[in-house]
């Protein structure tokens, strides 16, 4: 079915809309009062979600799906390519926009009470209504080309983002290490798209999927090539082994972009990407083969890391690096709808999970160490409770959200041949280690006795902080006993303590019914419901082995952690060194493409022979210039002299039979002439 | 009746003692009234042409001519007093601040 953009649904308005938001505070923002950039900013997002749940009412009152908007405007028209602005909504992408604009709002408002205080507010808005627009793009892109567009946007805003604190080195390069590393990945999706066009003549995701349908014997080949060009991309965008390595780093950002960009939405477009191009993949046993490998690796690889990181947002950084590992192992076993059931979830708890630090952060002044935290139970009552559904909800405890949609992505992995037996004991190894390090992070920051510089609750700030709950200036907030954060940033966390609780409810069955049309059926024939409930009891059993591991290590005697680093230096130094990935990637590619661009590019190409050219060039013309000027003695009747020689000449020229001159000494100027 | 190339002869006298004119003489405004000259000697020969084969083209071109030097006239005219005023000098050699 398709429409024109005058079609019903106005599904154009759920982008633009963040994209009107976007300009009006880029442009007016600076100059216009706070409680104004705050409206805008936050009514768009707002706008943006009531669209998509009048599509969402529709879609449920019998709309048929997918349905297509175009732009009558076409984009691109050059000989057998054509490409348009076309959104598509289908159950995949229906999903997927509930997460964004709807997590995406609540971040907003969290926003506007953490960044109450920092000076580019304006700027800091209109970034994050311009990746709602990129990402509601990607998301409703009808073809490869469309989703390229936003894939790259939502790649500037995080790169915008977290270079938010441009004033903080750290930042500035962490934003351009995001950058670099996800144009290695851009580069894969573009050959992609290149293979695409030249195997498909179309970009469109479902003309392709209707030719693979209609050649139900074209396996592997070609597009086990576009499967794994496409897979480098969404490893960059989604952070997997190898091209994980810029979103620790990303935690340089502002806490609410953390979470909204680098947890709930834009790290998960690869895991969407794959889901939309499932048709492909299907077709390619060894590129899903691959993805299953590379998802289940990162998984465990980036949970070991998370064990001994001290810093509670890196923890955070490494726990969501594993758990779209878990997603990428979902669609390697060609469990899609698995993999967005987990997407969802995840969206809910680990933007929780990251809103949560930011409250404790917030509430201590800017402290992100977690050896410096400890008994902020009672300071900060809300924020405590909605961590601890989160941090239940990602360890894996029935009935909170993670427990079903981690348990349907081992279960499929299960079932997926002999092989599959070994990645779900990957999978299951790593359930163990986020439940122990979400539990550390549990342990170190909420409970024990407050670990702080300066403890002692009688100081003057504190007397402030009680009196003025409203008009906080920014001393009284900073370096101060721990306090609970406004309402402003307790209210998403509350919203999404709920969903965290209750969003995997709806169950993998029902989910994966819905999804079916959009990313294929779920394959569960080999299971059966024992083996299921044996599956499921041991996932419950290895989270609260995790909890009870933390619990001896972190809460009975919180001497033992450094007693067993001491103990085990190696595996110790690995972990806290991160393997040395970044400085193996330092000295393997980093230092060699500086080595190249300083010494051949810069001094060979650049100085030697660019420049040396240019010099070349520049001394001819200095050099006629200098025989040249003699002709401009600046004496007029010089230049009429001159004038009137060349005026002879001409005349002379035009008027003299040349050829018959030249003919008379023995020279045809035209051999046809004589 | 008199031969057109005399007056083709007299027109290309007028038009060489211009240029020489041009060519030789100091002072700014006998450089001046030299361009006139040659003006006036192409304009010669517009007419005899205009008058020999009965064509008014000819006429028309040189009130062309006339309003360009007229136009010309006011604006050297000018030129030449600004430069006075500014050199007390009007020896074409000596106004060569242009020089390299």
């Amino acid at each position: 079915m398709t429409r024109s953009m005058t079609g019903n649904l106005h599904l154009w308005l759920i982008p633009l809309l963040p994209f009107a938001g976007f300009l009006f505070n880029g442009i007016l923002g600076r100059r216009l009062p706070k409680s104004l950039v705050t409206t805008v900013a936050l009514l768009a997002p707002l706008a943006s979600f009531g669209v998509v749940l009048l599509a969402a009412q529709a879609a449920s009152a019998g709309l048929a799906l997918p349905y297509t908007e175009t732009c009558p405007i076409g984009w691109i028209n050059a000989g057998t390519l054509h490409v348009d602005y076309s959104f598509v909504l289908d159950q995949l992408s229906l999903v997927m926009l509930l997460i964004i604009t709807g997590v995406g709002f609540l971040i907003h408002i969290y926003s506007a009470g953490y960044m109450a205080h920092e000076d580019g507010y304006w700027r800091y808005f209109s970034y994050l209504n311009l990746f709602l627009f990129f990402m509601t793009v990607l998301v409703l892109a009808g073809n490869a080309l469309l989703m390229f567009v936003g894939w790259e946007g939502v790649g500037l805003a995080s790169y915008l983002l977290i270079g938010f604190w441009f004033q903080k080195t750290s930042a500035v390069e962490a934003g351009k290490k995001a950058f670099v590393v996800n144009r290695i990945g851009d580069f894969g999706f573009l050959l992609g798209m290149f293979l695409l066009l030249a195997n498909f003549g179309t970009l469109t995701f479902a003309e392709i999927a209707a030719k693979l349908a209609a050649s139900p014997a074209w396996q592997g080949g070609i597009l086990t090539t576009i499967a794994l060009c496409l897979l480098l991309g969404a490893t960059g965008k989604s952070a997997q082994l190898p091209l994980y390595i810029w979103l620790p780093d990303a935690m340089e950002g502002p806490t609410p972009v953390s979470a909204l960009i680098h947890a709930a939405t834009m790290v998960t477009a690869g895991v969407y990407m794959i889901a939309r191009t499932h048709a492909i993949y299907d077709r390619s046993p060894f590129a899903l083969g691959v993805v299953a490998i590379i998802g289940a690796a990162t998984a465990l690889f980036a949970a070991t890391i998370g064990l001994v990181q001290t810093d509670i947002k890196r923890v955070l950084a490494y726990s969501t690096v594993s758990q779209l590992g878990y997603m990428f192992l979902g669609c390697g076993v060609a469990a899609y709808s698995a993999a967005i059931f987990h997407l969802m979830t995840h969206a809910f708890f680990k933007a929780l999970l990251f809103l949560a630090a930011g409250s404790v952060i917030h509430g201590l002044g800017g402290e992100q160490d977690m050896r410096k935290m400890g008994g902020l139970r009672k300071h900060m009552p809300v924020t405590f409770w909605t961590m601890t559904a989160a941090v239940f909800a990602i360890a894996g405890f029935p009935p909170l959200a993670a427990f079903f949609s981690k348990d349907a992505i081992l279960y499929a992995a299960f079932l997926h041949g002999d092989s599959g037996k070994v990645l779900w004991f990957v999978g299951l190894v790593t359930a163990l280690l986020t439940s122990f390090y979400m539990f550390r992070l549990w342990y170190l920051t909420f409970l024990g006795s407050y670990r702080g510089a300066t403890s002692d609750i009688e100081e003057p700030g504190a007397a402030v902080h009680a009196r003025s709950d409203s008009k906080l200036t920014l001393e009284a907030e900073h370096h101060h006993t721990p306090h609970e954060s406004p309402w402003s940033m307790l209210g998403p966390l509350v919203i999404l303590a709920l969903l965290s609780i209750g969003g995997g409810w709806i169950g993998i069955e029902r989910f994966a019914a819905y999804l079916a049309p959009a990313t294929g059926a779920r394959i569960v024939e080999a299971g059966s419901s024992s083996l299921e409930w044996t599956l499921t009891g041991l996932a419950v059993a290895v989270a609260i082995l995790g909890w009870f591991i933390a619990y001896r290590l972190y809460r009975v005697k919180p001497e033992r952690p450094a007693q067993l680093a001491a103990a085990l230096p190696t595996g110790y130094n690995i972990l806290v060194h991160k393997y040395w990935v970044d400085e193996f990637y330092g000295a393997v590619v980093v230092k060699p493409v500086l080595a190249f661009s300083r010494f051949i590019l810069d001094w060979v190409v650049d100085v030697a022979i660019l420049g040396g050219l240019a010099w070349l060039l520049g001394g001819i013309a200095t050099f006629a210039g200098a025989i040249l000027q003699r002709w401009q003695s600046g004496n007029l009747r010089s230049y009429a002299a001159w004038l009137a020689a060349g005026a002879a000449a001409l005349l002379l020229f035009v008027l003299v039979p040349w050829a018959s001159v030249l003919a008379n000494v023995g020279i045809h100027l035209n051999a046809a002439g004589h | 009746m008199i031969p057109l190339s005399w007056y083709l002869l007299l027109s290309a006298v007028l038009f060489s003692l211009g240029i020489v004119g041009f060519l030789i003489k100091r002072n700014l405004i006998t450089v001046f009234m030299s361009i006139e000259l040659m003006l006036n000697g192409v304009n010669l020969s517009f007419v005899t042409f205009a008058h020999e084969w009965h064509l008014v083209k000819g006429q028309i071109f040189v009130f062309f001519v006339m309003v360009v030097a007229a136009a010309e006239a006011a604006v050297g005219l000018a030129i030449i007093i600004a430069v006075f005023r500014a050199r007390s000098t009007l020896a074409v050699d000596r106004i060569d601040l242009m020089k390299l």
